[in-house]
């Protein structure tokens, strides 16, 4: 079994798994209708992208686990997405800085997996980065909105950034298992997409009247299975079905 | 909340060469965000290639109560239905 890659399918599947089951908790508690279809629209992209990605894991690590398995019956420190997706939603606000940094990330990072050496991963990665294009740009809509927005809702904005700029140097850093896939053309060097990364959010920070307080605290751990406490909470009630009825089908 | 937030009016096109069709509305905070709201209410199972979105109280419509004089006269002026020419055959689409 190629280990690395296997590992690095679960990163990339686990970030699109665990923000899709954030989102859908929004389903009926948004603030409008409209944007309770929002948010549910772009949980289920991510949910389609979580399946093709964990799909492809399951058959690289070639011991019979299919998406559905390596979804409901890992426990959280199985779990390799970073620590952004899986902090609480809190305020609309905090939803769309959170959905705001990772879309951009994402989508950078989907540009140049289009090119990887990994044809699967390739093919993946181009069906993947329109769907996230447009969540980058939905998401910076509303920084914007929010932000050039009330004298509330600047507020809530530029806390829902300054609470999760901690976690994006995570998406940015680079171990062993990455290193190994860089060097053969299958991941992509996070390094080459940040500076874009901070000149695409700085722009729009700035239009949103807000701005970037690069964090004193930065917080990492989620590759490697070390996660906050939110994540086996999340996945306590998004695995208690299957795991309670092995056999359910729906 | 959508009671803040102003109602637009979402024209939807099928497909190309098709007009743009009334098919409902949005709130939104602003005209970029309708047309996400739009996107994502009306245009989920590929019903359109494009978008408008207007805002609902920029729409003038003629008044309920003076439909009689609007429009009961057109019904005895069956001489503007094109019904009654004789068109050349070499004429195809009218």
């Amino acid at each position: 079994m190629d280990k690395a890659l296997f590992e690095y399918l679960l990163r990339l599947g686990d970030d699109s798994l665990v923000l899709a089951q954030r989102l859908c908790e929004w389903s009926s508690r948004a603030p409008t209708l409209e944007v309770d279809l929002s948010l549910s629209n772009l949980g289920l992209d991510l949910v389609g992208q979580a399946q093709l990605l964990l799909g492809y894991a399951g058959e690289v690590e070639g011991q019979g686990r299919d998406e559905d398995r390596l979804a409901y019956h890992r426990d959280a420190e199985e779990y390799r997405n970073c620590l952004l997706v899986e902090q609480p939603n809190g305020d609309f606000a905090q939803t769309m800085a959170r959905h705001f940094l990772f879309s951009i990330y994402r989508e950078l990072l989907l540009d140049e997996l289009v090119g990887s050496s990994d044809t699967r991963l390739a093919e993946i990665a181009a069906k993947a980065v329109k769907e996230t294009r447009y969540h980058a740009e939905l998401a910076s809509d509303w920084v914007i909105r929010l932000g050039d927005g009330t004298e509330e809702s600047h507020r809530r904005m530029q806390d829902g950034l300054d609470w999760f700029w901690r976690f994006v140097d995570e998406m940015f850093a680079v171990d062993e298992v990455e290193r190994v896939l860089i060097e053969r053309g299958i991941a992509v060097d996070p390094a080459v997409t940040r500076e874009a990364f901070d000149a695409r959010v700085t722009q729009v920070v700035k239009s949103a009247t807000l701005e970037v307080k690069p964090s004193t605290w930065p917080q990492t751990g989620g590759r490697q299975g070390n996660h906050t406490e939110h994540l086996s909470t999340m996945l306590a009630e998004m695995q208690v079905l299957p795991r309670r009825y092995p056999e359910a089908t729906w | 909340m959508s009671s803040d937030w102003p109602l637009w009016e979402v024209f939807v096109r099928a497909r190309g060469g098709l007009d743009h069709r009334h098919v409902g509305s949005v709130h939104a905070p602003d005209a970029g965000i309708a047309i996400r709201h739009a996107r994502d209410t009306y245009t989920r199972r590929e019903e359109g290639v494009s978008l408008w979105v207007v805002r609902s109280n920029e729409i003038t419509a003629s008044d309920p109560s003076e439909a009689e004089e609007m429009f009961e006269p057109a019904a005895s002026k069956i001489y503007r239905h094109p019904t009654f020419y004789d068109l050349p055959d070499e004429v195809k689409h009218m």
